[in-house]
């Protein structure tokens, strides 16, 4: 009920405090409706892997799930503090919820060593959530070396986009991304 | 650059259409200086079967770049004909070869052959294979084995099978095949991804890296059974597995203490040791031939290099000075070198280093070679290259001179692994 009253309140806030005079002549604002008009919205909703729609719809910080690193570089970049902070959030308030860190490099050189340089950025990823509060068995990171590139390109583009760590979370009923 | 001697296309005796697409071509594209010139006649009895093993054993001494092989003519000859070896002499062949087939009272088929020596006028021997119909081809392996060895003193492979995973479109596939890239099979199919490969050291098992999990987890895989069993998956990353000689034991690579460590487990995944004690990447560790010492590649002095130390860990030595990426170490059968890849210049080049005088030579020309692999008689270097932006195998002698390409249609090539020898 809680949730309910405050973007009502906000709404009548706005009214209120509203000075701009309104030309009624002006034509109302035209919508363009398709059936009937109404957008459906299901509070709470679950994706279809049994997520929360919070970390799946892309109007959330917690969609975004990708934190790109430079070449030869395992430090999260400032750029991704907040949403790494974002999820650390997520993860201290749903504590019945896991994430998965899959850390991955560009396809050069020994797959191998690559396995342990992408195992150096999910680690990374892996600290920075566990500082913020996350707690140790929330959280577990591995790599997948060159394996699974995003970006099957052999150019700098390409290997940019796939040097990479990717945070994958399960529901505490186990449904969900790993 | 090794001058190119010859170009062949061998291996187009295709069983069904559905294997066509999954048959590695073999081609040569380098060969040794001094080949022993050898002539096969066309064994006699059985003609089917006799063409078989004939074309195989050809085409077996042909790819290994050590033989040259001399025109026997049409006249099938058996082991017991009495030849007049002046005339092979004459000829050219240093060696000759002859031999039949015949069913037996069981329905199995019996090769049998001689080999002879045309310049000393004796016989250096001869053996019986007793097979099935449809195992021709492998006692044609077994008959080049013998005649490589008779002729160059050492055990010959072509008996021996390779592993090697094949990504077409989004589908990943262990593959198993005879050396000379026939008879393949799928040991295992996956949509994840699949990687090093390494054969148990009786060639019964396979250990590797398996995504399926979404993550890397280690399995070891009976290749008659299809049987699998985890050996390692413990939070965090598994990966890079190596057998030590006796088969009880594994190295493996673990990052559940934090960064890649080298660890031994048992092969049931029991009794967990750590091995290796460093604050950077430990990886890729495979043991000497006489299991008392492991290769590993470690970044612990800032760049990627190979060490050793002892199978029970502790401290370990730098083996690699030059450049600032040598990754893979695989140390020879024999003991005595040491294949890896170096970087030099942006490129990934197949090398190998003479351990008595440490002394590097690179292998290669290519741009992206990975996952060397020994012949288990030292001679060739198998391992993963890239053509044209496909995957392919390649195979190259130990001193660079013979190179061979093992390539497949549609599909990418890559984590060769070569077996051991078939007792």
């Amino acid at each position: 009920m809680k949730k309910l009253l405050i973007p009502a309140l906000l709404a009548a806030l706005i009214v209120g405090c509203s000075s701009t005079p309104i030309d009624e002549t002006a034509g109302a604002p035209v919508e363009s409706r398709s059936g009937s008009g109404v957008t459906p919205v299901t509070a709470g909703g679950l994706d279809s892997r049994g997520l929360p729609r919070e970390l799946t719809d892309p109007k959330s910080v917690l969609s975004q799930r990708s934190i790109y690193f430079d070449l030869d570089k395992y430090e999260v970049k400032d750029e991704y503090k907040d949403l790494v902070a974002a999820h650390a959030k997520y993860l201290v308030t749903n504590k019945g919820f896991k994430v998965l860190i899959q850390g991955n490099t560009d396809e050069r050189g020994s797959r191998e060593y690559n396995l342990s340089l992408g195992q150096k950025r999910s680690d990374a990823v892996k600290r920075s959530l566990t500082v913020l509060g996350a707690r140790e068995d929330q959280v577990e990171s591995v790599s997948l070396g060159e394996e699974k590139p995003k970006n099957p390109g052999h150019d700098e583009l390409a290997w940019s986009e796939n040097r990479r760590a990717d945070i994958l979370y399960r529901a505490p009923d186990g449904r969900g991304e790993f | 650059m090794p001058q190119i001697f010859h170009k062949i296309l061998l291996s187009l005796a295709l069983m069904a259409a559905t294997l066509a697409q999954a048959q590695l071509t073999v081609e040569i594209t380098g060969a040794g200086a001094n080949r022993i010139p050898v002539a096969i006649a066309n064994f006699a009895g059985d003609a089917a079967a006799a063409q078989v093993v004939t074309a195989t054993v050809r085409a077996d001494l042909e790819r290994s770049g050590l033989f040259k092989l001399v025109d026997p003519g049409a006249t099938p000859l058996d082991e017991n004909v009495q030849v007049n070896l002046g005339d092979w002499k004459g000829r050219g062949a240093d060696a000759l070869a002859a031999g039949s087939l015949a069913r037996g009272a069981d329905g199995r088929m019996e090769a049998r052959f001689r080999l002879y020596d045309t310049q000393k006028q004796v016989a250096l021997g001869g053996a019986v294979f007793v097979t099935s119909n449809d195992q021709l081809r492998a006692a044609g392996h077994r008959i080049a084995d013998y005649i490589y060895e008779k002729l160059t003193g050492e055990r010959g492979v072509f008996s021996t099978r390779i592993a090697y995973v094949i990504k077409s479109g989004n589908q990943f596939r262990l593959q198993i095949a005879d050396a000379d890239g026939q008879g393949a099979a799928t040991a295992l199919s996956s949509a994840e991804p699949i990687i090093s490969p390494v054969w148990s050291p009786d060639g019964s098992k396979l250990a590797y890296v398996s995504f399926e999990k979404k993550k890397p987890v280690i399995y070891i895989h009976s290749l008659a059974s299809g049987q699998r069993q985890v050996v390692a998956n413990f939070k965090g990353s598994n990966s890079a597995p190596a057998w030590a000689p006796d088969g009880q034991r594994l190295a493996i690579v673990l990052s559940k203490d934090g960064n890649s460590q080298i660890y031994a487990v048992n092969a049931d995944g029991t009794g967990l040791q750590r091995l290796s004690q460093s604050s950077g990447i430990d990886t890729e560790p495979r043991f000497s031939p006489d299991g008392g010492t492991i290769y590993f590649t470690s970044d612990r002095g800032g760049s990627p290099q190979i060490y050793r130390m002892s199978a029970n860990g502790g401290g370990a030595q730098r083996v690699t000075f030059e450049g600032t990426y040598n990754v893979s170490p695989r140390p020879s059968p024999d003991g005595k070198s040491l294949a890896f890849i170096a970087r030099r210049d942006g490129r990934f080049q197949l090398s190998v280093m003479d351990l008595a005088s440490k002394q590097v030579q690179i292998l290669t020309d290519s741009q992206k070679d990975e996952s060397p692999s020994f012949a288990p008689n030292s001679r060739m270097i198998l391992f993963a290259t890239e053509i044209g932006g496909r995957g392919v195998l390649s195979a190259v002698s130990s001193d660079g001179r013979i190179k061979q390409r093992l390539s497949i249609a549609g599909g990418d090539v890559r984590e060769p692994a070569w077996g051991p020898f078939i007792q």
